[in-house]
C-alpha cells in the first residue's frame, strides 16, 4: 500500500511540519510516506474535493487498485478526523475481494478473519442463514 | 519517484492528460462540478513532494500495479 498525503501546502511547508511537529509524533522519524503539494488545487478539483471558497482541500479519502480503478472515497468536512482503522479494514476488504476474484464478498460489519459471504444460487434468499444483523456492529 | 532541486520558483501538481477517468462532470449554476465515481479509473497526476529529507516529484502512474491511498487534508499545522 502506497500513502500519498496532499494538501495545498508548498514541500517547504510539509518539510517544516515534520521536522517541527510530525516526527515529534512519531518519536523523532520522519513521516513514512511522500506528502504532495497542490498549491493551485488542481488535484484536488481533478478528484472534487478541492474547496474553491476556503482555497484548501476537504479530507477526502481515495483507495485505488492496481489497476488504477477508485475502489472507495471518503470526504468529510474539515473538523471531523478520519477513522484509521476503518480505513484499513476497508483495504482489507477491497483486497480480499480481489484477491478471491468476486468469488467471496465482505457482509456489513466483517472484519478480518470474519466470514464472508460466497453469492452464487445457494446464497440468494439464504443471506440470514448465513449473516446475523448483530455482525454488522461487532 | 525523482528528486528535484529545490528553487524558488513554485512547483506545482499537474493534473495529467484524461483519456477516461472516474470524473463525472455536471453543469451546476453554469460552472463544471466534477465528482469521482467508484469503479471508474483515477485521475492521473504528477506532483512534488516532502518525503524523508527529500524534494521528490511523484507521478501516480508509476504505481500501477500496486495500492495507492490518496489522503487530502486542509492543511499543514491544521488541528485534526
Amino acid at each position: 500500500m502506497n500513502v500519498f498525503s496532499v494538501s495545498v501546502d508548498s514541500v517547504f511547508v510539509h518539510k517544516m511540519w515534520n521536522d517541527h511537529e510530525l516526527s515529534k509524533m512519531l518519536g523523532g522519524k520522519d513521516i513514512p510516506f511522500p506528502m504532495l503539494s497542490d498549491q493551485n488545487g488542481n488535484i484536488g478539483r481533478l478528484y472534487g474535493i478541492y474547496d474553491e471558497e476556503s482555497g484548501v482541500e476537504t479530507r477526502g479519502r481515495f483507495l485505488i487498485d492496481p489497476d488504477g480503478i477508485v475502489q472507495a472515497f471518503e470526504v468529510m468536512t474539515p473538523p471531523v478526523g478520519r477513522n484509521v482503522n476503518e480505513t484499513l479494514r476497508q483495504v482489507r476488504a477491497f483486497q480480499l475481494v480481489r484477491e478471491k476474484k468476486g468469488t467471496e464478498v465482505t457482509p456489513a460489519g466483517w472484519k478480518p478473519g470474519k466470514p464472508t459471504l460466497k453469492p452464487g444460487p445457494d446464497l440468494v434468499g439464504n443471506v440470514w442463514k448465513a449473516w446475523k444483523v448483530e455482525q454488522a456492529l461487532e | 519517484m525523482k528528486e528535484f532541486e529545490a528553487g524558488c520558483q513554485r512547483p506545482k501538481g499537474q493534473p495529467k492528460p484524461v483519456v477516461e477517468t472516474a470524473v463525472v462532470e455536471e453543469i451546476q449554476k453554469g460552472e463544471i462540478k466534477k465528482m469521482i465515481q467508484v469503479g471508474k479509473p483515477a485521475p492521473m497526476f504528477s506532483a512534488p513532494a516532502y518525503y524523508q529529507g527529500k524534494f521528490v516529484e511523484v507521478d501516480l502512474e508509476e504505481y500501477k500495479g500496486q495500492w495507492v491511498m490518496l489522503c487530502f487534508y486542509p492543511g499543514d499545522f491544521t488541528f485534526v
